[in-house]
């Protein structure tokens, strides 16, 4: 009879703490309606809904293309310029919308956090996983355009499920890091949209990795949205050369953002509910 | 039944005041981190430990604080502002860490700090259910079972659909406590959820607490209530500036709390002059309650009486003098208001200088139970008001000898005599 009961035991922790991904495991279903409860809200009461979700990669795909596809005639590897930006685009605003969306999560969940116990982790993740459903709406007109281009992938495509994978792992670390840090220091907040737009060039969206040589290519994608931009085209646009190298690197980089970005949250997740 | 629920051992919780618990920027932080350094080497200069942070800048919200709760207990938490009791409760729902000392908890906990944690505004009585139902720790299948339940308990059927923006504040309320009145842990914490709300759905809450309790479910209560936790816990504890200062059972404890609660709730006379509520034509010397043995008194049963006693000087002679007294519930709603001149010769004569005692009785079985606090005027009809003592006097009515169904609504609830007789048989008898 005892045996059965489980005993919980509350103490002071000291510095690092361990990840607890079981204890997330056990609140998989609150992590489910948290997910769920994003993606309900996100369109409500607005007039276009879910058109969103196409509109901004659309709009950003149309301008890139008339600035840097035709007037600065920058290069797309053979590729039509407006599919090879828009590739880039879809998992880019994925990971954009994840990053400002998650790392205002914490902040905007003050309510819970001060009054209910749960593995906090729950909410950034939430908030960028929600992002999914946007992403897979963005993803429909990427199929549409590639049958207009007349473009089809073959068998790469099998390593789509890959490089989303990447894009989730990258955005996640990042947004851990931004969160847990927003809660303390309010200047995330305002660091974001400049950060994103930093990252935005930092990234081969608007112009082709291949612009640089090989040894410093590969060096490049440190920066983890290397990786998933040149690794979507690569499978689904079928530029020549696999970016095997480039997507190794930044899923290193992309997994060492995400450990390290757990670890962080854990040691800060304590202190969440004293100072949010 | 002897085995323990909740074991809490020297625990305690420090909070950092001022601009370290504040949410930092990054430039203060920045500036610190160049600072710090030498702070620690000047500190060090003077022969103080290094990590020594400044003592004016923290508070003890929680002091080696120790008690067990045994399982299918039903607990009390009773403190004035600021004694600890919310961060105790947070510290045992896990919602933020001790500083010093540890907690047991054996079994399922469910914390219900507020009602209707969670809830989102644009999503509809049946979404929110289901979200608040999983944020409380319920899974998808035990709110799946319950569903119907808790639509019929919230009696917002109709609207189930319809964006809880959309609801009145009293179907907002039932809805978010139709949902927790349905989480089923072993041990319930509970704050102040009975401060909300008009008397009918706290007397709900109440009565669906009450039978939580006697499931053999192990219910912690934080209140200041003193009417309800008497009426539902077996023990209480009290804290005080954030230590445990008594533990007993619960009316023991509650009656300690409440004559420990200032002298001015009990039993209020001004000697000093200066603090003397006054006036050049009447001032009051004291005013306080007793029980019909003539015994102070700060926690009553509902089917005994109360006696209020008041003491005032008049200074002039004053015609038409009354002395009022106002009794407000827990709600600040006016239940009454008496005067000593609605009975007595006095009415309408001049009242010469001299000291007055006045006195009355409040009847038994009355005043639902709860807590109560008394108003005194003094007043010429129709021209002034002389002196006023507001809020003086505080008691708690108890549940003892209240027989009547918890969910009776109104301000009070009189025990009348009813005379109930079928109708055929008083034909026959005619």
């Amino acid at each position: 009879m005892q045996s059965n009961i489980q005993v919980i035991r509350i103490e002071p922790s000291k510095g690092w703490v361990s990840v607890q991904l079981q204890e997330l495991w056990a609140y998989r279903e609150l992590l489910y309606f948290l997910i769920w409860r994003d993606v309900m809200v996100r369109y409500k009461q607005t007039a276009l809904g879910a058109a969103w979700a196409i509109i901004q990669p659309l709009f950003t795909m149309l301008v890139f293309s008339l600035f840097f596809g035709r007037l600065a005639k920058i290069p797309s590897d053979g590729i039509p310029y407006p599919i090879f930006t828009y590739a880039a685009l879809v998992p880019w605003t994925f990971f954009s919308q994840g990053l400002s969306l998650a790392s205002n999560s914490l902040v905007g969940s003050a309510n819970l956090i001060k009054k209910v116990y749960f593995p906090r982790l729950c909410v950034p993740i939430a908030a960028v996983t929600s992002g999914l459903i946007d992403f897979a709406i963005a993803f429909t007109m990427l199929i549409a355009m590639m049958l207009y281009y007349g473009i089809f992938p073959g068998v790469k495509v099998m390593w789509l499920p890959v490089m989303l994978l990447l894009t989730l792992i990258t955005s996640l670390g990042v947004s851990l890091w931004l969160s847990a840090l927003n809660v303390h220091f309010r200047d995330v907040r305002h660091i974001i949209p400049f950060l994103t737009q930093l990252w935005l060039f930092a990234t081969p969206i608007a112009y082709p990795s291949s612009l640089l040589s090989e040894p410093w290519r590969t060096f490049y994608s440190i920066n983890p949205m290397v990786g998933v931009v040149e690794g979507f085209r690569w499978a689904l646009l079928g530029a020549e050369t696999a970016p095997g190298p480039m997507v190794m690197v930044s899923f290193l980089a992309a997994i060492a953002i995400l450990v390290s970005g757990l670890f962080y949250f854990r040691r800060l997740e304590k202190t969440f509910a004293d100072v949010v | 039944m002897g085995d323990i629920a909740i074991r809490v051992e020297e625990i305690g919780k420090r909070y950092r005041l001022g601009k370290a618990e504040k949410y930092k920027t990054l430039r203060d932080t920045l500036a610190s981190a160049f600072t710090a350094p030498f702070l620690k080497v000047g500190r060090l200069l003077r022969g103080e430990a290094a990590n020594d942070t400044t003592q004016d800048e923290q508070i003890w919200a929680l002091r080696e604080v120790s008690f067990e709760v045994r399982q299918g207990e039903v607990i009390g938490v009773i403190g004035g502002n600021g004694a600890g009791k919310s961060t105790l409760l947070k510290i045992l729902s896990r919602i933020t860490e001790p500083t010093t000392g540890f907690a047991e908890i054996h079994g399922r906990v469910g914390s219900l700090l507020e009602v209707g944690t969670g809830f989102h505004q644009e999503l509809t009585g049946r979404e929110n259910i289901y979200l608040n139902g999983a944020i409380l720790g319920m899974t998808k299948k035990e709110i799946d079972r319950k569903f119907d339940e808790i639509v019929a308990f919230s009696e917002v059927e109709k609207f189930i659909d319809t964006p809880v923006k959309h609801y009145s504040s009293g179907m907002y309320l039932r809805l978010a406590f139709a949902v927790a009145a349905h989480l089923e842990p072993e041990i319930l914490i509970v704050d102040e959820v009975l401060a909300v709300g008009d008397a009918g759905f706290q007397q709900k809450c109440l009565g669906k607490m009450g039978a939580v309790a006697k499931e053999g479910r192990t219910v912690l209560f934080v209140s200041h209530n003193m009417g309800a936790i008497t009426q539902l816990c077996g023990r209480a504890v009290q804290l005080e500036k954030g230590r445990l200062t008594r533990s007993g059972s619960a009316g023991e404890v509650v009656a300690a709390y409440l004559s420990s609660v200032a002298g001015t709730e009990l039993k209020s006379s001004w000697s000093d002059e200066s603090s003397k509520p006054n006036s050049s034509e009447v001032q009051f010397k004291s005013a306080r309650l007793l029980s019909v043995d003539e015994q102070p008194l700060s926690i009553t049963n509902f089917n005994e009486s109360v006696l209020v006693e008041i003491a005032y000087e008049v200074k002039i002679p004053i015609r038409n003098l009354s002395v009022t007294c106002l009794l407000y519930d827990s709600m600040s709603r006016l239940v009454f208001e008496s005067m000593d001149t609605d009975m007595s010769e006095w009415n309408g004569r001049v009242r010469e200088p001299d000291v007055y005692r006045a006195t009355t009785k409040i009847p038994p079985s009355l005043l639902r139970p709860g807590r109560y606090q008394l108003t005194f005027a003094a007043f010429i009809e129709g021209v002034k008001v002389i002196a006023r003592l507001d809020r003086v006097l505080a008691f708690d009515v108890s549940g003892v000898g209240y027989t009547l169904q918890p969910k009776r609504d109104g301000i009070v609830s009189p025990v009348l005599d009813w005379t109930v007789c079928r109708f055929s048989e008083h034909e026959r008898m005619v």
